[in-house]
């Protein structure tokens, strides 16, 4: 048997490019199309307080955006989520640490975290309420008790996950504990790290308004409250949609990370 | 059995490794479960000999190599580098042990240089002095070019190469290898052994490789331990290149017997 050469696949043209990225865009936005689509239709049939137009609603979010005392709540609600995940996850990450390194810890703590897994959101807002006087050290409680439990357990997975193999490897070198942080579990639990950040983005957000709802004197939580008492359905979807945009910035953002983070691996041609 | 049939046993107490009456048991002795990996070895390693621990799979080789590495502890007896206890003083061995593993257990985070450059990081040197050294041992093992490729670009010889170069990039004075070669085909395999022994002999380094295979033994080793089950010294040969080819053929057929007795 020979071999026979290969055709060389030739580049494909700028056009093609263009074509495929704007195929890939279109199907990317086509459900947003289509919710958008029915959204506007209803209204052409619903009275304003059921379905508000989507015009309407875009002026009221250029409205928040320009308005220095809403655009603050915004602000307010997006930094509680940023400081209670963050309290979380260094709360769960020292946790995470502490229950791999002792079984003591893992056997005391584990029940524990599960215990507080079973507690909803809403119980939470309570307890802060009845515990706490000053509003941001409560919202601040609330996301941190409710974001806890995920991040440690996800932090545990992630250092139980580490390549014996690998460590093995970083061990023979001596390392102090400072360097095996930095070069072998820093980069070897980072995935996990970023998915438990995506995971508690969601449910932060969605803890934060109920902690708002009931215990803050501002915030899009707070706006949400105000809006159900004027009925007025356009400025609940525009505050909605505020949240909706952070969470979307975040997300891309973990996701920009991701892709500079972890370009070193490989990606099969065949998906999954 | 331990025979010496060509030069003098090499074995001298107070050489770099000495292990005095090692004994190893996973799991608690007499329980159910347990299992004595090691039973009273005593084995010495002379600075600058290559060593070939030699035997079958579950023969406790690589147990023993845990314990030179400080990566094990050992139930009873000693086990001494450089006079030193390299479990209780494992910090003391910075740089001063270097390991080739069965894989190339490369980081797959970090280009074939940053792999390199990892057992220098440990050692503090300055950045630039650690990438052009990282850089050396790469160009000198055939990975010129190759510096900025992360590990799954490679194949897995040049992946092998890279940990090699880890191993050398340190100046350690002690190698380990666990059958660094074994996962690839036999012309790749056959090929970096030669440049591995090239690279012991001149950098004057003292080398224990384990291995399950008699003519790789043979070719990297200039002495040869064969162990039994539980890692128990079988046999014990030192020769040189100088030995002639009928004396090397008469230790072939030996280490058969041993390990097939």
């Amino acid at each position: 048997m020979t071999d026979m050469a290969q055709p060389i696949a030739s580049p494909p043209s700028a056009s093609s490019v263009m074509l495929a990225m704007a195929n890939k865009v279109w199907m990317s936005a086509f459900p947003f199309v289509v919710v958008i689509a029915l959204w506007q239709f209803a209204s052409l049939f619903f009275p304003r307080f059921l379905f508000p137009s989507l015009v309407d609603v875009f002026w009221r979010c250029i409205d928040i955006f320009t308005t220095g005392s809403m655009f603050w709540d915004v602000m307010a609600t997006v930094l509680r989520i940023l400081a209670g995940l963050a309290g979380a996850f260094v709360i769960g990450g020292i946790l995470g640490l502490i229950m791999v390194r002792s079984k003591a810890a893992d056997k005391f703590l584990s029940p524990i975290l599960t215990l507080f897994q079973g507690i909803p959101a809403l119980s939470w807002v309570v307890f802060a309420i009845i515990w706490f006087h000053g509003i941001e050290f409560r919202i601040f409680f609330i996301m941190v008790m409710t974001t806890l439990p995920a991040f440690t357990f996800q932090v545990i997975g992630a250092l139980r996950g580490m390549s014996k193999d690998l460590t093995e490897m970083v061990f023979s070198f001596r390392p102090t504990r400072l360097k095996l942080f930095r070069v072998m579990i820093a980069p070897a639990i980072l995935p996990d790290i970023l998915t438990a950040w995506k995971v508690n983005l969601g449910n932060a957000a969605r803890v934060v308004v109920v902690a708002e709802l009931v215990g803050a004197t501002g915030g899009v939580g707070y706006q949400l409250l105000q809006q159900q008492q004027l009925f007025d359905m356009a400025g609940a979807l525009a505050w909605t949609l505020q949240l909706v945009f952070f969470v979307l910035i975040v997300q891309g953002v973990l996701t920009l990370i991701e892709n500079t983070a972890f370009r070193y691996r490989a990606v099969s041609e065949r998906a999954i | 059995m331990t025979d010496t049939l060509v030069a003098e046993k090499a074995a001298t107490a107070g050489g770099v490794i000495h292990l005095g009456d090692v004994t190893k048991v996973f799991g608690k002795e007499g329980v159910a479960g347990s299992y004595r990996a090691v039973d009273h070895l005593n084995l010495d390693v002379a600075s600058g000999q290559m060593l070939a621990l030699l035997g079958k799979t579950g023969c406790g080789k690589s147990t023993i190599f845990n314990m030179i590495a400080g990566l094990t502890e050992p139930t009873a007896g000693t086990v001494r580098v450089n006079g030193k206890n390299p479990f209780a003083e494992f910090d003391a061995f910075r740089g001063k042990i270097a390991i080739v593993f069965q894989g190339d257990r490369l980081l797959p985070w970090r280009t074939a240089i940053q792999n390199v450059q990892l057992g220098l990081e440990m050692l503090d040197r300055p950045p630039p002095d650690r990438k052009d050294t990282a850089r050396k041992w790469l160009i000198k093992l055939g990975l010129g070019g190759h510096e900025d490729d992360y590990p799954h670009q490679l194949s897995g010889g040049m992946r092998q190469r890279v940990s090699i170069a880890r191993a050398f990039a340190t100046n350690a004075d002690l190698l380990l290898c666990d059958e660094p070669f074994s996962a690839l085909d036999e012309s790749t395999a056959g090929k970096l052994r030669g440049e591995f022994v090239r690279l012991v002999k001149e950098n004057g380094k003292t080398a224990v490789f384990i291995t399950h295979s008699i003519s790789e033994a043979l070719e990297i080793g200039d002495r040869i331990v064969v162990l039994k089950r539980p890692a128990m010294i079988a046999y014990d040969v030192s020769f040189d290149k100088d030995t002639p080819l009928e004396e090397r053929m008469m230790i072939r057929e030996r280490i058969g017997e041993v390990l097939a007795a």
